[in-house]
Parts: structure tokens; C-alpha cells; sequence
């Protein structure tokens, strides 16, 4: 059984239709990517998961349970299974990088809070950072506040942890470090929905990948069959471009 | 006139026409304090209620941003005049003073609010959509993420406001309140020189309102300089 089940989901922004019946599943331990030209739905579709965008159809379901996003308790309970990483500005301003990864484990999940604080440390060493808990978000190049914000996410330990194009804001030089700690989350076996341009990276790093368009899907398989023998002419066109760059 | 002046000191600064003046000043003082603390509590609960999704709580939002557009738009001398009236004639013994508070409130409300406001709406959304999916509720993504981070885009116009609106509460004598305007009428009134008694309200405003001034370049520049 799919550890993430999602079926014929739907979202709209206001009148306009941008998520057009998505089916995909990922099994535990899984990592899936979502690729595709840009405004064909992917980050709609992990902020319809975690029910920032409302869902108008379809059904979600995480392990045993379907999510009814218009329950509080529900919505309440998938957020606490699932954890997402924005593509940019998701730090807090305010608070420092330690409180950036333990407030909401101490305030909101009231988590034993040395457990927590110890945790953390172990997390942003885990990226690189231990010699920056006390700096702010505004101290730090995008490619460390992005990994503050991977180690935040893990900080709740999520059952399913979304990244949306967590590189695409960064220097070249940058993308590397944090591409580095997602291939070892891979590794420790974190189950990842990922939207990603990094073809290279997501041929490595996923066990299989959703070639979406205009809010549909238009593909999925392994790696080996969306890079080298694609099923449908939008799947190839879409990996021959990119792959050119 | 200078020789006037010098002549009416003495006697102007008697120990009946300070206790007088400080009374006065008093009246303004409290209008102003009062009318921005209260202006700035009841302005940032608008704002909590403005920023609320619930389509139950449309007619509360309804409701706030009428409030605020509408209490912005009329002169202040209006609204303290239909106060004053709309209170007379439920509460005949209310004291003008309290009639004056009540209208400066109103004011003073709208306007905190759209500071407020504009404020709490500078702190990126995805800030705001980040601690929504770790189940922050409402009221802690408002005084946990956004309201820290808002202050110092809020104080400066506030201050600005505060310090604006010591010199509206003189709108207050056109009701009857002695506070400082009225009470240079009165003393002029009494014979002394324009110029001296005018000169020494003016003194007067300036004291209250310039440590207001320092104040607000104070907070500005720890603002500036820390995060919290
Ligand atoms: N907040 C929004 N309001 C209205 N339309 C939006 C909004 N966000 C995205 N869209 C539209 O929805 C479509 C899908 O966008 P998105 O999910 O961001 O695509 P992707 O992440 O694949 O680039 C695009 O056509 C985009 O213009
Ligand atoms: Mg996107």
C-alpha cells in the first residue's frame, strides 16, 4: 500500500483551473520528482498537499487515512505528517537559525525542548551549519538559508518531506551543498516528493519521476524510461531542452 | 508690545494661571495618551480581525475595513461633534471630557489600524504560508512571525501620527474641553497679550510633544539597528 496516495486532484486560482486530475503514489522510503515547464503545476500541487491551496477534487490519502481538507483536525494532522520547503524566503526574519528549526517542535508540537534543541544541533551540523545557530536569516547566503530550512522541516520529523525547487534560487555554487544533503536524506531512506530542474540530480536521486504539463500528468516511470525512452513527444521535448542547457 | 509683554509676565505667570495652564495641559495630555493607546489596541484588533479567512467571520471584516476606511475620511472636528451629540442625547450628564476621549478613540483607531495594517502586510506571505503548514494558529503567526517583524515598518508612522495628532486634540476646546487651546482663549480673554498668552501654549505643545519626537527617533534607531 502507496505510503502517499494522491487521486485525481483538482485546485483552481479563483476561476481558473491549474491542477486538472493528478494521480500519483509514493511508497515509503520513495523518492518521486515532479518535473515540467514552468506554471504546469508543480508547486500548486505540493501546496494543494499540504492545503495552503485548497483542493476542489480528488483525494489524498497518507497511509491508512483520507484527508478532508476542509476538517481543521484533518488539515491539522496532514500538515503534521508532512513537511514542505518552500523555493524561497521560508525563514522567519526574526528569529535566529536554532529558533528557526525548534519553535514550532517546542511551541506549536510542545516536544520535550532540550530533545528538540539537541536534535536541532544534530540537524544543522548534519548540513553544515553548526557554527551558525545564533546567526539570523539575513546573515546567511540563500544556499545556508535554504539548508536552515531543510533542517527545519526535518526538525518536525515528517513522515513525507516536499521540497519545491529548493536550488532554483541559488548561485550555481551554491546548489551543489544543498543538492548534497537531499541525495543523503535519500539515502537515510526519507520518503521525498521533489520538484526539481536538476536533471542530472533527479535521475540520480529519485526511484521514479511525474513529467507534468498544463496541471495534467503527461508521464510517469523510472528514470531510464522518461530520460532515455520517453512514451510521450512533451516528455522528451521537455528533458531534450532542458538537457541542452 | 515687548514692553507689554514684560510688564503682564509676572502676573501671567501667577501661581492661579499655571495651576490653570497645567491642568489644561494635563487635559491634553491624557487626550493624547489615552487616545493613542486605546487607538493602538483597539486599531490592532481590527487588524486581527481584518486578517482573517474564516467566511464565517466575513461581516466582522466587513465590518473592520468600513470601520477604518470610513473614521479616516471624516474631519475629526465632524466626528467629535456627532459624538458629542449622539452622547448627549443618551447620557445628558456625561462630561465633555469623556465625550472628547471617546471621539479622539475613534479617530485615532481608524488611523492606527491602517499603520498597523500596512505594517503587519510587509512581512512576506511565504513567511506567513511557511508557519501555517507547521500548525501555527492564527494568533501565533501574528505574534510570533509577522508582529516582530512588522514593528519597525509600523513605529515610524506612528510616531509621526502620535505626535500629529497632540496638536488635533485642540479640536477638543471647539467642544468645551479646557484643554490647552481653550485655555489660551480664556486667558487671552482675560486681557493678557495674544501674543504672550499664545506664545506660552505653543511652549506648552512643544514640551509635550518633542519628547514623543525623541522617543520615536530613539525606537527607530534600535529598530534599525537589532531585530527584536
Ligand atoms: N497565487 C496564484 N494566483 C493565480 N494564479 C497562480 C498563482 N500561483 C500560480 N498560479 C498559476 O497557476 C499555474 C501553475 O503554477 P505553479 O503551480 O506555480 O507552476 P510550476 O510550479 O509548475 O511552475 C500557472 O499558470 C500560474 O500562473
Ligand atoms: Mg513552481
Amino acid at each position: 500500500m502507496a505510503h502517499l496516495e494522491i487521486d485525481n486532484l483538482c485546485a483552481s486560482y479563483g476561476n481558473t483551473p491549474v491542477l486538472k486530475g493528478i494521480s500519483l503514489d509514493v511508497e515509503k522510503s520513495e523518492v518521486v520528482s515532479l518535473i515540467g515547464p514552468s506554471g504546469s503545476g508543480k508547486s500548486t500541487l505540493l501546496r494543494a498537499l499540504v492545503g495552503v491551496t485548497k483542493p476542489t477534487e480528488g483525494t489524498v490519502r497518507i497511509g491508512e487515512t483520507t484527508v478532508d481538507y476542509r476538517s481543521a483536525a484533518s488539515l491539522r494532522s496532514v500538515r503534521d505528517s508532512m513537511a514542505i520547503v518552500f523555493q524561497q524566503y521560508n525563514l522567519f526574519q526574526n528569529m535566529t537559525v536554532m529558533d528557526n528549526v525548534t519553535i514550532a517542535p517546542i511551541k506549536i508540537k510542545k516536544w520535550n525542548k532540550a530533545e528538540v534543541r539537541k536534535h536541532a544541533a544534530e540537524l544543522l551540523e548534519r548540513v553544515g551549519l553548526s557554527a551558525k545557530h545564533n546567526a539570523y536569516p539575513d546573515e546567511l547566503s540563500g544556499g545556508q538559508q535554504q539548508r536552515v530550512a531543510i533542517a527545519r522541516a526535518l526538525c518536525l520529523r515528517p513522515q513525507l518531506l516536499l521540497l519545491d525547487e529548493v536550488t532554483s534560487a541559488l548561485d550555481p555554487e551554491l546548489v551543489g551543498e544543498v543538492l548534497d544533503t537531499i541525495r543523503d536524506l535519500a539515502r537515510d531512506g526519507m520518503t521525498m516528493l521533489i520538484v526539481s530542474h536538476e536533471m542530472g540530480f533527479v535521475r540520480e536521486v529519485s526511484s521514479r519521476i511525474v513529467m507534468m504539463d498544463k496541471g495534467a500528468v503527461v508521464e510517469k516511470g523510472p528514470p531510464a524510461q522518461i530520460f532515455d525512452a520517453p512514451e510521450q513527444e512533451r516528455t522528451r521535448d521537455f528533458t531534450a531542452r532542458i538537457l541542452s542547457h | 508690545m515687548i514692553d507689554r509683554i514684560m510688564r503682564e509676565i509676572p502676573r501671567f505667570f501667577s501661581a492661579s494661571n499655571v495651576d490653570f495652564l497645567i491642568e489644561a495641559a494635563g487635559r491634553t495630555l491624557l487626550l493624547s495618551v489615552a487616545g493613542c493607546t486605546i487607538g493602538f489596541l483597539l486599531g490592532l484588533l481590527l487588524v486581527v480581525i481584518r486578517r482573517t479567512s474564516h467566511p464565517a467571520l466575513l461581516p466582522l471584516r466587513t465590518l473592520a475595513i468600513g470601520y477604518t476606511e470610513v473614521f479616516r475620511r471624516i474631519p475629526f472636528l465632524v466626528i467629535l461633534f456627532l459624538v458629542l451629540f449622539a452622547i448627549q442625547a443618551v447620557a445628558p450628564r456625561a462630561s465633555l471630557f469623556t465625550i472628547a476621549l471617546i471621539g479622539v478613540c475613534i479617530v485615532s483607531t481608524a488611523f492606527l489600524s491602517e499603520i498597523i495594517r500596512a505594517g503587519f502586510e510587509s512581512v512576506p506571505r511565504q513567511q506567513v504560508d511557511a508557519a501555517e503548514v507547521m500548525n501555527f494558529s492564527y494568533l501565533q503567526i501574528l505574534f510570533l512571525v509577522v508582529a516582530p517583524q512588522a514593528w519597525r515598518v509600523i513605529l515610524p508612522p506612528a510616531f509621526a501620527f502620535m505626535v500629529m495628532f497632540i496638536k488635533d486634540t485642540a479640536l477638543a476646546s471647539q467642544m468645551g474641553v479646557v484643554e490647552l487651546t481653550f485655555a489660551g482663549k480664556v486667558l487671552s480673554n482675560k486681557g493678557f497679550s495674544a501674543t504672550l498668552t499664545f506664545g506660552a501654549i505653543l511652549l506648552a505643545y512643544f514640551i509635550l510633544s518633542y519628547p514623543l519626537t525623541r522617543l520615536g527617533r530613539y525606537l527607530e534607531h534600535k529598530l534599525g539597528s537589532s531585530r527584536n
